[in-house]
């Protein structure tokens, strides 16, 4: 239905696309890279909207889907003769999509800060096993692999450059957002935002809210895993830092400082972190974290809404 | 191989009673006010630092704690001031999240004030004894018992005293202990205030064992926090216990595993106490 | 002493309060009547700080104390019974006593004349010292929470619903210590659905309804003409 609304935001969403791929061809190898990192992180960052700003589910284990994702890769690059682009896509999603059930069935039984905890403990737990199995991973030096030709099966076969593997990437956040939009405009969307709101209520209403949490813990974990082979295919590096908790606990400051619920607002506060790190760290090398550490906090207590929180009902239409 | 489970079990006591200290501080501040602090870890880790600059000026390992200590509680009371209070009555999930801010930045500024390197403090009771086939460094044991002392001071500071009858009953009934008279938003920041020194305490304790470094408040906290929620969340007893427990399966895996995989036993505990009996191992069974 | 103008008050979403207006002399015990629901408790609750009234004044002694912190309306001299007791119950009676008798102030000789008034009172409360507060029955509990307001020796003290869920021979136990209460010169605020009870023991009445304050009088005149009471309680 093509509504005025609608209407804006195809105008302003293909705007934004064109912009974004566009804009690398004048710039410099760094920043071109570092913009298709920006857009990895985005989808992380929205693939946790869906559990914490959506849903009401706050999640301190997103590391643990997008590493598995990132070794799951990995692991299919490594092990077949010639490396597939759509083997290390499946390979990752599924190992996600596995860590995701256990996670998912947490969820359902626990509330809250002990659901929190539990997916900390979660990832710090495959963090562990990565570091220490250096046999199956490489331990803590990481494992290296080559890079997948975009292929079209059987018939094409084209070797990434920065540029084109941009667009690449790009086109599948892009289709993610998407995606991602439609599932929380609809009635499935309606009814995580009930929980997050009232849960009890919801339940009280008759909604069957752990089939609810189940799917949307296996929606963000799967596109959370989706971002680990992005990167994986990006950076041919897999390493335990990928599951520790610092990539977690940043994508908890993206969701926060962008705007929870708002899917784009994630993607704006992975870009304004990482844009702020690359430059602060200029100047102040580690220390650019105690302001920017002061910022956040000051945003949790006064502005909990975020950047983008106070377009919330927009963009959500 | 018995000789081994033995000296493990000395390890699990002495390991579980410096975390017992870190917990139970951790434990108290949310039985009151429902904070989960994310940095309890952290406030280790610039006690310990805070203990080793002032030992290295004076020599003194006892003045190394007191200062700490203080600091640490005047540091946490300013803490709770300016950015818990705000957050009074909202969810916990939110504090969790403002604490892990806190977090990031006490990490970086301890960087910044303690420099890069780690930092040590020597043993202030040198020696070993001969515990089986091993030569066993008296401090170790001295440790256990001093964090078992204060843990103990607390526990008569709470149990007797105005003040401890002030906390014991806002923890209770918030609402009923302020229509009491009772001073309630003090009361958060002296409890504050004393976990917080609990945890310096615990850093300089520990820093003989081990280096302070600028991340090890992260370790520290995840293990607090499964401690708290093994012994049941605001049950200072059970966390205590709880601290025992983990330390001891700690250190009997570490016979069958290494170190850092050892770990992960703490962490399976937790999870099948929450699946099990999320209200705490150690909480009776509420009727 | 204490005086309510045009008090509005919200609990949640909803509005409770639409507009009350009472007062009580020092001394005096004066009666609040009505039916489940209508904003009693609120009343108090707005009084003794622990709502915050979104609308009108609320004056003690001269001082304005609207939304003033609990503790701080306690140390003014306003002690609250709130209709479940809400006694601590893990800590014994005497100490749940101490959250009211350790304050700045108090000699050691005074604080045993407190103590030993209470337990004259509450012969109950004296043997069962060093029990807690959980293992007391209802009746107790109320007879605790009641004397734990009286450790702040209060000019005035909010009684929601003492003898609910109580036993005649208590209910008339509270009787007694109202009465005495009032020898004293404490002044009482006394919410209740116990008509009978409330209309003995005061000397003025207010009947709410729906957040409203719809009557006002001498517990003398409900007395001898009832019609008001039914119609507002349905009694």
């Amino acid at each position: 239905m093509a509504s005025p609304t609608n209407r804006r935001f195809w105008i302003v969403f293909l705007a934004v696309a064109a912009a974004l791929a566009l804009v690398p061809l004048g710039l410099p190898e760094f920043w071109r890279k570092f913009l298709t990192e920006i857009l990895i992180w985005g989808l992380l960052a929205m693939s946790s909207d869906i559990l914490i700003g959506y849903t009401g589910m706050v999640s301190f284990g997103h590391s643990a889907f997008f590493g598995l994702g990132l070794y799951g890769a990995a692991a299919a690059l490594l092990v077949l003769r010639s490396p597939n682009l759509w083997a290390a896509m499946f390979v990752g999603l599924a190992t996600a999509a596995v860590i995701a059930i256990f996670v998912a069935y947490f969820s359902t039984r626990l509330r809250d800060i002990y659901f929190a905890i539990t997916t900390l403990v979660f990832s710090q737990i495959f963090y562990v096993v990565i570091f220490t199995w250096t046999d199956l991973t490489g331990g803590e030096n990481g494992l290296y692999f080559s890079q997948p030709p975009f292929t079209i099966p059987g018939l094409w076969s084209v070797r990434f450059s920065t540029v084109s593997l941009h667009w690449f990437i790009l086109a599948v956040v892009a289709i993610s957002y998407l995606l991602l939009r439609r599932i929380t405009q609809s009635p499935f969307g309606m009814v995580l935002q009930s929980i997050r709101e009232n849960e009890p209520r919801t339940r009280a209403i008759g909604y069957h809210v752990e089939r609810y949490k189940i799917v949307a813990v296996m929606l963000s974990g799967l596109f959370a895993g989706l971002a680990g082979v992005l990167y994986a295919i990006q950076h041919r590096f897999a390493a335990p830092d990928f599951v520790f908790f610092t990539v977690s606990g940043e994508v908890v400051i993206f969701n926060v400082m962008g705007g929870m619920g708002t899917l784009v607002g994630p993607l704006v506060g992975a870009a304004f972190f990482l844009l702020l790190r690359e430059g602060l760290s200029r100047f102040w090398t580690e220390y650019y974290l105690i302001p920017l550490g002061i910022a956040f906090t000051a945003m949790v207590i006064f502005m909990p809404q975020g950047l983008l929180g106070f377009w919330k009902r927009r963009l959500n239409q | 191989m018995f000789e081994q489970i033995l000296v493990q079990t000395v390890n699990g006591l002495v390991n579980g009673m410096v975390l017992a200290l870190v917990a139970s501080g951790l434990t108290l501040i949310f039985g009151i006010m429902d904070v989960v602090n994310f940095a309890h870890g952290d406030l280790v880790m610039l006690g310990g630092f805070t203990g080793a600059v002032t030992v290295a000026h004076t020599g003194n390992f006892w003045l190394g704690l007191l200062v700490a200590s203080l600091a640490l509680a005047v540091f946490g009371a300013l803490l709770q001031i300016t950015t818990l209070r705000p957050l009074i009555g909202r969810d916990p999930l939110t504090t969790i999240i403002a604490t892990f801010g806190i977090s990031l930045v006490l990490q970086k500024y301890a960087l910044w004030q303690f420099g890069p390197t780690a930092q040590n403090i020597p043993q202030p009771i040198p020696g070993r004894f001969e515990l089986f086939y091993l030569q066993y460094p008296w401090y170790r044991l001295g440790a256990a018992v001093m964090a078992g002392a204060i843990i103990g001071a607390l526990y008569l500071f709470l149990k007797y005293g105005k003040y401890g009858i002030w906390i014991r009953a806002t923890t209770q009934d918030r609402v009923m202990a302020s229509a009491m008279g009772i001073p309630v938003p003090l009361v958060h920041t002296g409890v504050f205030a004393i976990g917080s020194a609990m945890a310096a305490a615990s850093g300089v304790l520990f820093a003989p064992l081990a280096a302070v470094t600028q991340t090890m408040g992260f370790d520290f906290t995840l293990r607090a926090f499964i401690v708290v929620v093994v012994g049941g969340m605001g049950n200072l007893g059970g966390s205590i216990l709880a601290a025992l427990f983990i330390s001891l399966l700690e250190a009997y895996a570490s016979l069958v595993v290494s170190p850092s995989q050892a770990v992960i036993v703490s962490f399976v505990a937790l999870i099948l106490t929450l699946l099990f009996r999320p209200t705490g191992l150690f909480v009776p069974t509420p009727k | 002493m204490l005086t309510l103008t045009d008090v509005h008050t919200h609990y949640a979403k909803s509005h409770i309060l639409h507009g009350i207006s009472l007062e009580v002399q020092p001394g005096e015990v004066v009666g609040l009547l009505g039916r489940n629901g209508v904003g009693k408790s609120t009343t108090l609750k707005s009084i003794m700080g622990l709502v915050r009234p979104s609308q009108g004044r609320i004056t003690f002694e001269g001082r304005d104390i609207t939304g003033m912190a609990s503790h701080k309306v306690a140390h003014l001299g306003i002690a609250y019974v709130p209709e479940d007791r809400r006694i601590f119950k893990l800590l014994t009676v005497m100490e749940n006593l101490r959250t009211g008798l350790d304050r700045g102030g108090l000699t050691e000789g005074r604080r045993k004349e407190l103590l030993d008034k209470v337990y004259e009172s509450f012969p109950v409360l004296g043997e069962r010292k060093r029990q807690l507060g959980g293992t007391l029955s209802g009746g107790e509990q109320q007879m605790l929470a009641i004397a734990r307001a009286m450790m702040l020796e209060p000019k005035i003290i909010l009684l929601d619903e003492p003898t609910e869920g109580l036993m005649p021979r208590m209910v008339s136990q509270i009787r007694d210590i109202i009465a005495r209460l009032h020898r004293d010169g404490v002044a009482i605020l006394l919410v209740e659905q116990d008509v009978g009870l409330t209309l003995g023991a005061s000397s003025r009445c207010y009947i709410m309804e729906k957040g409203l304050m719809r009557h006002h009088g001498p517990s003398a005149d409900l007395k001898a003409d009832p019609a008001v009471i039914h119609q507002y309680m349905g009694v």
